[in-house]
């Protein structure tokens, strides 16, 4: 019986094994004081879809891995503030050059230097085409992005980018952009050594990085089991390390995690399932968080579609937006884990206002839904043999629930025909709408790459843009974007931002519904758990007990 | 004898051009473009699509795509999936877990199921009968998610006699509890299926003679009453382990176990073409082996059968 003894070896391996990581920490046997500095977390992670490459990672299972192990040129405090990191300065005098000053003395855990290059050459990687990076339109404001990004493109470098030297470097925007800045700190930005260019696939399975953590050893990266962080001693600033390392657990699916959580072998937990929301405080008590972020949940209505075109259109989307009772849907289905939308972005933004003229439009007011209703059936009547249906991927996500009590809404409120529309796959629901074949409205989340207005506005309302599911085209709104950006202070952008969010709010390309809500837990092991701007848990900030 | 395998063997060829060809097109007709799936809720640009499809040969008509897949199967180079890495290395990894899992599901329902069996199909009609009856229908009639959370609520969160879930490693006293709980239903058909054969042959006529030689009755249960009762049931065993190897997604992903099941569920969700056919080809190449082993263990339990 080879099978027998195999196995009994290999399970006095894994007790072995388990006792050791008790002492390390995390564990509660140990009997460490209060506050420790020692202690190993261990987190609910997902699998990064893609080699660690800042450039090519656009999820948030990679996206928490690399804004540990790397540090741009700012980071974002918990606020969403953003600090000089990397950065000694940022300095420009029309918001459209820029002159970057690195602090001295930063190296990359190998040993390397982080110096301008490693900036220049990591951003022109991101965007050339010939790389097919995923993130590459986050480069789309240096002049010669066009040149680069273009398809079969064979230029490898931006022009806008130049070493001056190894401390310093200019980058020239296509126009002026007050708020390139901000963006800085987002993963793509993100610095690399010499030998990520050289052998980038080798390098994406054990990065090395110049950020609080870095990889435990070569291969910490167990793919689809954990990643496991220790801190770097090398790196000073902002966001040191207050634990003795981060281990990523890979979960499945967030039921398994919170039974994990509940019994002590998973330290913080960032996302409560849905089927514990209802009881997930009383399990955890003080253990538990519910914390906004920047994200929200809309529901795109293409203008390619006949009934919600024009001025017909633009009623009726008002009409279906009064008919949505958002608090009692926040309420009842998501238990107060939600906030009922006032605009386009997310309260937690700096210049966010929830008294934007227009907001008005996102309130409950069944009579006055009915009203417009009606009134757009005089300019042109509702074809009713293309009902709307409202799209969502059942693979990810539990948003079945809240898309059948927003078409109850609305069927019992205008007393249309309306249903949900589930696609089995996330990916069938993209291609519909990258390919304008969308039959019906499409639910989309938006959760912020870096802590701005224009974050939530740009990349998915403007004319042609990347995520415009609606194909929204409003040449007023686009001019007030671009004035927005254009404007020399952060404060005075925002105004402008705001005023373009007013166009939005009379014409609702998508429906605001709430803004989303953080709720996460952690274990008896662990203290200082506080959760990010961007809701994901300040992972260098959690102590052990 | 050899010949026979041998002839078995050969017979894994078309079956793999069929599965591999049958799969691919399969997964080739899924709605929905592969590059939505990489580029996520942001999209990529035209150029990084185009980028993308190439470097996946997703701009190729479909006999291409299967004929590369192909090319690369016999240069035993299964090439990557969509995170880059070689699906050679994701089958190494994920593999040896699940069968682990699968064997010590199959022991606990063959052993249990075959001991609880016998008994029950002895001493039909009285009490031990008729409460593993009712116990079986229960575990039968309960979806298998049910009594996985519920077993891992129990035994994991509030006894704490082991983890709520298999980690990285998947030791065997971790895989002990999902493997009970992927044997549990089909302990209970292992149950009947022996109970039944029991009862049919404890009444035959070479039982009557064994009897009256005046052999032991141990002697006449176990070589005479069980051996043959006994080919059903490794009909059984052996098509359940391709269905154990394969269809234990639900239990993976309860107790989180990296195993063959997670791994196609998520290559079937984005469209991965290469790595669904890859696995999928595996476990029918096992189920086939399988196959093969239950129909040698045939001649050995029952000698009137020959092969050649």
């Amino acid at each position: 019986m080879r099978f027998t003894r195999t196995s009994k070896m290999l399970s006095v391996a894994a007790i072995a094994a388990l006792s050791l990581s008790a002492c390390g920490g995390g564990s509660n046997e140990s009997g460490t004081s209060e506050g420790t500095t020692d202690a190993v977390i261990v987190v609910d992670g997902s699998e990064p879809q893609n080699p660690l490459i800042p450039t090519s990672t656009n999820e948030v299972g990679g996206g928490a891995i690399l804004d540990l192990i790397f540090a741009g040129l700012v980071s974002y405090d918990a606020d969403g503030k953003p600090e000089n990191e990397m950065a000694e300065s940022i300095e420009t005098e029309d918001a459209q050059n820029y002159t970057i000053t690195l602090k001295e003395g930063k190296t990359f855990t190998n040993g390397d230097p982080v110096t301008a290059s490693s900036f220049v050459d990591a951003w022109n990687y991101g965007a050339a085409a010939k790389n097919a990076q995923l993130s590459s339109y986050f480069f789309e404001s240096i002049e010669g992005y066009e040149e680069a990004s273009a398809e079969g493109s064979t230029v490898e470098t931006m022009s806008g980018l130049t070493v001056v030297d190894d401390r310093t470097f200019t980058v020239k925007l296509s126009q002026p952009e007050s708020d390139w800045p901000l963006r800085l700190g987002y993963s793509a930005f993100f610095p690399l050594p010499a030998a990520a260019l050289e052998d980038p696939t080798a390098f994406g399975e054990n990065p090395i990085g110049n950020g609080p953590y870095k990889f435990a050893a070569e291969g910490a990266w167990q793919h689809n089991q954990q990643i496991e962080l220790v801190p770097n001693d090398e790196y000073e600033g902002p966001q040191e390390a207050q634990n003795g390392g981060v281990t990523f657990k890979i979960y499945q699916n967030d039921t398994t995690a919170y039974q994990d959580l509940i019994s002590d072998n998973l330290d913080v937990l960032k996302t409560i399932p849905t089927s514990d929301i209802k009881n997930f405080k009383n399990d955890l008590g003080e253990r538990s968080i519910e914390s906004p972020y920047a994200g929200n949940q809309t529901i795109a209505i293409p203008y390619y579609l006949p009934n919600w075109e024009g001025e017909a259109g633009k009623l009726r989307r008002q009409a279906l937006s009064m008919s949505i009772n958002r608090d009692e849907i926040t309420e009842v289905i998501f238990n107060g884990g939600r906030e009922p939308a006032k605009d386009f972005t997310a309260p937690v933004l700096e210049g966010y206002s929830d008294e934007l003229p227009g907001s008005e439009n996102l309130e409950y007011n069944p009579e006055q839904a009915k009203k417009l209703w009606e009134d757009a059936e005089k300019i042109a009547p509702y074809d009713e043999s293309q009902p709307l249906t409202i799209g969502y991927n059942a693979d990810k996500g539990d948003h079945k629930t809240w898309v059948e009590a927003v078409v109850n809404n609305i069927k019992n409120n205008l007393g249309i025909e309306v249903a949900g529309k589930p696609y089995a796959t996330f990916k069938e629901a993209r291609t519909e709408a990258t390919e304008e074949t969308l039959t019906g409205a499409l639910r989309a989340g938006w959760q912020a790459d870096y802590p701005s207005l224009y974050n939530f506005l740009g990349p998915i309302y403007a004319t042609g843009a990347g995520s415009n599911d609606a194909r929204y085209s409003n040449p007023e709104f686009d001019q007030q974007l671009t004035d927005g950006l254009a404007a020399s202070t952060v404060e005075e952008g925002n105004e402008a931002m705001n005023k373009a969010q007013e166009d939005l709010l009379e014409d609702l390309p998508a429906i605001p519904l709430w803004y989303q809500v953080a709720q996460g837990g952690w274990s008896s092991n662990v203290d200082n758990v506080e959760f990010g701007w961007n809701g994901v848990p300040l992972y260098y900030a959690i102590t052990g007990k | 004898m050899v010949w026979y395998i041998v002839r078995r063997f050969l017979q894994l060829i078309p079956v793999f051009l069929g599965a591999t060809l049958l799969v691919y097109f399969l997964v080739f007709s899924l709605p929905g473009d592969a590059t939505a799936a990489i580029c996520g809720e942001r999209g990529c640009t035209p150029a990084v699509v185009a980028g993308l499809r190439e470097q996946y040969n997703l701009d190729q008509p479909f006999w291409i795509q299967y004929l590369l897949y192909l090319k690369g199967v016999l240069t035993f180079d299964l090439g990557t999936n969509f995170s880059g890495r070689p699906i050679a290395t994701i089958i190494a990894e994920v593999f040896p877990t699940t069968a682990k899992l699968a064997i010590m599901a199959l022991v606990i329902e063959a052993v249990f199921g075959i001991v609880f069996g016998l008994i029950a199909g002895l001493r039909k009609g009285k009490i031990f009968d008729s409460s593993v009856l009712v116990l079986s229908l229960i575990v039968i009639a309960v979806p298998i998610f049910v009594l996985g959370f519920l077993m891992q609520f129990l035994i994991g969160v509030k006894l704490q006699w082991t983890n709520p879930t298999v980690s990285g490693d998947a030791t065997f006293t971790e895989l002990l509890l999902p493997a009970v709980v992927l044997g549990l239903v089909s302990f209970a058909y292992v149950l009947r299926l022996t109970r039944t054969s029991i009862i049919e042959n404890v009444n035959a006529d070479y039982v009557r003679t064994a009897t009256a030689k005046g052999l032991s009755r141990r002697r006449v249960v176990v070589v005479h009453v069980l051996r043959n009762s006994l080919i059903p049931v490794v009909t059984f065993l052996g098509a359940d382990l391709g269905a154990l190897m394969g269809g234990a997604i639900v239990t993976e992903g309860i107790f989180n176990v990296n195993g063959v099941g997670n791994t196609l569920y998520r290559a079937v969700l984005n469209g991965d073409g290469p790595m669904v056919v890859s696995i999928v080809t595996f476990l029918i190449l096992i189920f086939c082996l399988a196959n093969l082993l239950v129909d040698l263990l045939y001649a050995w339990l029952d000698p009137r059968i020959r092969y050649a």
